[in-house]
């Protein structure tokens, strides 16, 4: 007689124990899936319609009591976070490049990336105050350009992570087969492994500008607010973060208009560039 | 400068250097004396001595394991890229031990060239797949970079199927057009010696009759180094042939020789399967 039926005894704990698991996952799923709808759908109700007034876009933060928008504190953002991927970017990808390309496994390279990922974790407001207390307090003014070295030291471990990652996906035959020409390693990593992991690298790019054009912390403790237009780099600037923080506390009922249309569209900002670096990530692999 | 070969002892165990003379009216491309190869702590390839005739093929057969791969490693310095690799002895090409160069290796790899068991194009369009080898050392002129493609495709008898498509991505092909481009990217660099680490293990018999073709027109002008799993290949293609097993080479000689009339009982039996 075949053991192979249906009514077989491992054969139906296993489905059970299969049953049951799939629930509890299906439920964790729903679990966190419901806070996420939640949060989006609040935000919409409460900052959809501002987002739809093109004052949003064009008039300044307001004084209490008067019409006004995020111009200048979207651009101030834009601003910050522009700059502190350029200053970020370049020294992520270059470090991330020795951790997978030179260091590897060597003792510098295993204690960089546990630094690293220290880095990764701590607290943006360490970040904050220690640009305060090297850059803001020494030169006695906040400024824009604080709050853009902020932003970068954010950016810079998040890229480092992705990059070494993502090298160390390239599989080692092709390396083995660049070197088999008789190709220099610099001229590999180059032309070859980066072009390989190009779209992970810049996923790892986009995932970063997201992660810091949300952050509040480092900003209050830098680049300050500013109630005025100004693109200056090197005084108080505007900020969408820190303008939603301000705004929100405020016992004004237009300001927390404002505050729920920024935080909005940071929001569906950051969604759009998650969304980007996914497809992007689809496309070649 | 390294000394003479000959000043060397030989171990006495394999008298291959003679024998291989006695066969063969090939001069060596590649001599190789004494050659030990260390993974780590593990002792991969043991006092392997031989010489690699200069425009003949010569296949590496063996149990897996047995360093036939390794060996391949060592005769273009792929192991340096791996810091706890190390090899001992003598790798000599024209009058230099490979091993002990102070140059650059990347300069030995040109002229070295290999390709691997898994095709692996680089990600870029087939032209620039095998133009970027020819780029490193040589300046051409697009019409020259041109002709040496579509020479080398030629050669790799892939030209007839890709002619139309050069600025598709090399990944767009199937795996056998994909090693074939493997092989066009390494000979278009006009290298002395050819390393193939078991080109066609993954291939359908279609594209290895290709490849097999191939190694046999590729003789004329470069030296070949095969390693394969493939005893009937290895007689097909080889003029050489070299059993090893452990790390040691068991037994090198003529590739009629060692199919017909082997002279060690460890060949004999791998070959005719009763080996284990």
């Amino acid at each position: 007689m075949s053991y192979i039926t249906a009514s077989n005894p491992l054969y139906t704990a296993r489905k059970r124990k299969n049953v049951i698991m799939l629930s509890v996952s299906a439920m964790a799923l729903s679990f966190g899936l419901f806070w996420l709808a939640w949060i989006l759908a609040t935000l919409l109700f409460e900052g959809g319609s501002a987002l739809l007034h093109a004052t949003l876009y064009y008039k300044m933060t307001p004084p209490p009591g008067a019409d006004g928008g995020l111009a200048n504190a979207i651009a101030g953002s834009l601003a910050m976070v522009v700059t502190g991927t350029l200053i970020g970017t370049p020294v992520g990808v270059m470090a991330g490049t020795y951790l997978a390309e030179y260091g590897r496994k060597s003792w510098l390279a295993s204690a960089t990336r546990f630094l690293n990922d220290v880095l990764l974790s701590a607290p943006s407001i360490v970040i904050g105050l220690f640009v305060y207390s090297v850059y803001v307090a020494q030169v006695k003014h906040f400024s824009g350009w604080a709050g853009a070295f902020a932003l970068g030291l954010l950016v810079i471990p998040v890229v480092v992570r992705t990059t070494d990652d993502m090298l160390k996906l390239v599989p080692g035959s092709l390396r083995e087969a660049t070197a088999a020409l008789g190709c220099p390693q610099w001229k590999m990593v180059l032309f070859v492994t980066y072009r390989a992991a190009r779209t992970g690298i810049l996923t790892g790019i986009l995932l970063a500008v997201a992660r810091v054009s949300g952050e509040t912390a480092p900003l209050l403790f830098t680049a300050l607010n500013n109630q005025f237009w100004s693109l200056n780099m090197n005084a108080p600037i505007s900020n969408l973060p820190v303008v939603i923080f301000q705004f929100a506390m405020s016992p004004y009922q237009d300001w927390q208009r404002l505050a729920w249309g920024g935080a909005t569209l940071i929001t569906l900002a950051v969604l759009l560039l998650n969304i980007l670096a996914r497809v992007l990530f689809k496309r070649t692999t | 400068m390294e000394p003479s070969i000959t000043a060397r002892p030989q171990p006495p165990r394999i008298e291959v250097a003679a024998r291989s003379e006695q066969a063969g009216d090939a001069k060596a491309k590649l001599t190789v004396r004494n050659l030990n190869f260390y993974y780590g702590s593990y002792h991969a390839l043991k006092s392997i001595t031989l010489d690699v005739p200069e425009r003949r093929v010569t296949a590496f057969i063996g149990p897996s394991g047995c360093g036939k791969s390794t060996l391949l490693r060592v005769f273009n310095r792929m192991y340096s890229l791996y810091p706890d690799q190390r090899a001992e002895g003598e790798l000599i090409m024209d009058g230099e031990n490979l091993l002990t160069v102070k140059r650059d290796v990347s300069l030995i790899r040109a002229k070295i060239g290999m390709v691997f068991q898994k095709p692996t194009p680089f990600p870029m369009s087939i032209y620039d797949n095998i133009a970027f080898g020819v780029r490193l050392f040589e300046n051409l002129k697009k019409r020259d970079m041109d002709e040496r493609v579509e020479w080398a495709l030629r050669k790799a008898a892939l030209w007839e199927e890709v002619k139309d498509i050069l600025g598709q991505s090399g990944h767009s092909l199937s795996g056998g057009q994909q090693q074939r481009l493997c092989i066009a990217r390494g000979i278009a660099v006009k290298p002395e010696i050819l390393l193939l680490d078991e080109p066609t293990s993954a291939l359908d018999p279609i594209s290895t009759a290709k490849i097999e073709e191939l190694v046999d027109e590729l003789k004329r002008e470069f030296t070949i180094a095969i390693v394969t799993h493939n005893m009937q290949q290895a007689a097909r293609v080889s003029d050489y042939t070299a059993y090893m097993y452990l790390g040691e080479l068991v037994e090198f000689d003529v590739t009629d020789t060692i199919f017909i009339k082997p002279k060690q009982k460890a060949t004999e039996d791998y070959i005719t399967g009763r080996f284990g």
